[in-house]
């Protein structure tokens, strides 16, 4: 089986500090990665190469396309990977308002990326958005509200129908339950297994949750001061840390 | 008039002008970013329009302004005279007559030809922006021809009112590639901007020039759902009775009467003079 993604050498310095550097792995079809780590610890640098917005200073990016098979998107053209980010990628943001138009309605921000990719039929689009209103749990007649007429977990739920639309294969996500309270979180988490797990999706998941991993992840990258300090299976980490910091990252998990 | 330069605008202006008029006709629909000069007016009084007639008139033109479709409204009467004054050209209230025409949120009823030019004045030249505040965005966007979010607009318009309310401004793909602005003119016009003359668009707030070349391919953009529709007011001109110009509604008293005459005066002056009469008109004397 070919991975879906794989990452070799990934490298992205600003001036003399290092974001991250040599993170190497493959992400096969279906399977959700998380990555976890303290603030600072580059996650969201790494993120942010492997999903394209920024470019790495070394290293390789290759994502096995619908059409091309594996092609490196870090040396792609532009408008290719702005294709990718629109098809078959997806970016979930830890603040809704930066993933979502929020002076266009529910439905609008639903329809834009198949209108982005071409659809024209203003029925079926709306169809659409309906449909995947009612797969995120948000009432139909909130269609033609502005997505600042909603709750914070809403919206969140809205950013991610909004990305799935297109039924992506690779989900980026970036602390998707970040600054939600905890029963939120909970039905947020739960709506996103199912999701997962029924389109079969493959997912890139960086938190500094360790619960959120545990729910979500089959595999698991521990990092720190931009390095990978450990990675295994999900439960196999957490229950039997090796590395110093995943110890100490375990053992400050609150039990309440 | 030996107090100004021909036109107002110093040679080398007009030399700079004229580059980007012929960029934005190599390239049409594209935004050709220019030096806008200030003009003895106040920005959205159509500075971006003059600037581009400036660079467009030679002495031997014969030059037209309208606003609203109306020849002697202010903008139009100042305008005309300040070339009047600064070029000394010859003036005309006739589209026929007019070899240069500049306007303002119209196109002519009269059918235009290959020997005639249209100089629209611009407010916002970028369509995108409403729903794109960032510049740097909105640019990638045209270069990438990245149009979704057009469509986005509409389908708010559909959602909303349950059809596309936009009914002036309404955007337009020239060539198959550039989604453009072409000024606030009503969507009644837009199947007009494919024609035999010249149309150049000047923007003087924004910068910009933009140009359509004589018989281009300009789709109004739609849903395949909800199709393009040229609409204008479901009445007669009350002067003239035509039933084919855009109209402009008249309130006549506090007690409800209303008229609705063509916006474009210069038509509906001719079709009275042929001896058209509407509901409210007088016969031509």
């Amino acid at each position: 089986m070919t991975p879906l993604l794989q990452v070799t050498g990934i490298e992205k310095r600003y001036g003399a500090r290092i974001g991250c550097a040599d993170v190497n792995f493959d992400l096969y079809p279906g399977e959700v990665m998380g990555i976890v780590g303290e603030s600072g610890s580059g996650k969201s640098t790494l993120l942010n190469c492997l999903a394209g917005h920024l470019k790495p200073d070394a290293g390789q990016v290759i994502f096995d396309t619908r059409a091309d098979g594996p092609v490196d998107t870090v040396t792609m053209s532009e408008p290719a990977r702005r294709m990718l980010g629109r098809t078959d990628w997806a970016f979930v943001h830890q603040h809704a308002r930066d993933g979502l138009r929020m002076n266009v309605s529910a439905g609008g921000n639903i329809g834009e990326r198949l209108m982005a990719v071409g659809a024209r039929h203003y029925g079926d689009i709306r169809n659409r958005a309906v449909d995947w209103l009612d797969r995120v749990e948000i009432a139909e007649g909130r269609v033609d509200d502005r997505p600042s007429a909603f709750s914070g977990g809403m919206q969140q739920r809205l950013q991610i129908a909004r990305n799935l639309v297109t039924e992506p294969r690779l989900v980026f996500m970036d602390e998707p339950t970040g600054g939600l309270d905890v029963s939120v979180q909970a039905r947020l988490l739960d709506l996103l297994r199912g999701l997962v797990r029924q389109m079969g999706l493959s997912a890139l998941i960086v938190t500094h949750d360790l619960a959120v991993v545990r729910l979500l992840a089959d595999r698991l990258m521990v990092m720190k001061d931009g390095h990978v300090v450990e990675s295994g299976l999900t439960d196999q980490v957490l229950d039997d840390p090796q590395h110093a910091y995943t110890q100490l990252l375990v053992s400050s998990v609150l039990q309440v | 008039m030996s107090d100004y330069n021909f036109a107002y605008l110093d040679e080398q202006t007009k030399r700079m002008i004229r580059r980007a008029i012929l960029k934005g006709l190599a390239v049409p629909g594209y935004q050709v970013p220019f030096a806008s000069r200030e003009m003895p007016m106040p920005y959205g009084w159509g500075t971006g329009g003059v600037q581009v007639s400036a660079a467009t008139l030679t002495p031997e033109d014969t030059f037209k302004v309208i606003d609203q479709g109306s020849d002697d409204t202010t903008n139009a009467v100042s305008i005309r005279k300040f070339f009047e004054k600064t070029a000394g050209v010859a003036v005309t209230e006739e589209t026929e007559q007019a070899s240069v025409i500049q306007t303002r949120h119209r196109i002519p009823e009269a059918e235009l030809t290959e020997d005639q030019i249209l100089v629209y004045q611009v407010p916002i030249p970028e369509p995108l922006r409403f729903l794109e505040p960032r510049e740097t965005e909105t640019r990638k966007m045209h270069s990438l021809e990245e149009y979704g979010l057009m469509h986005v607009k509409l389908y708010e318009d559909i959602s909303q009112h349950g059809a596309i309310a936009t009914s002036y401004a309404y955007p337009v793909k020239v060539s198959d590639r550039y989604v453009m602005d072409p000024s606030p003119i009503p969507k009644f016009d837009n199947p007009k901007l494919e024609m035999a003359a010249i149309q150049l668009f000047g923007a003087g707030r924004e910068q910009r020039i933009y140009a359509v070349p004589p018989y281009t391919k300009v789709v109004s953009l739609d849903f395949e759902d909800f199709p393009f529709e040229a609409t204008k007011a479901d009445h007669a001109c009350d002067l003239c009775a035509a039933e084919d110009s855009y109209l402009d509604e008249v309130i006549l008293d506090d007690a409800g009467n209303r008229m609705f005459v063509c916006s474009d005066t210069d038509y509906c002056r001719g079709r009275r003079e042929a001896g058209h009469v509407g509901r409210l008109g007088e016969e031509a004397a």
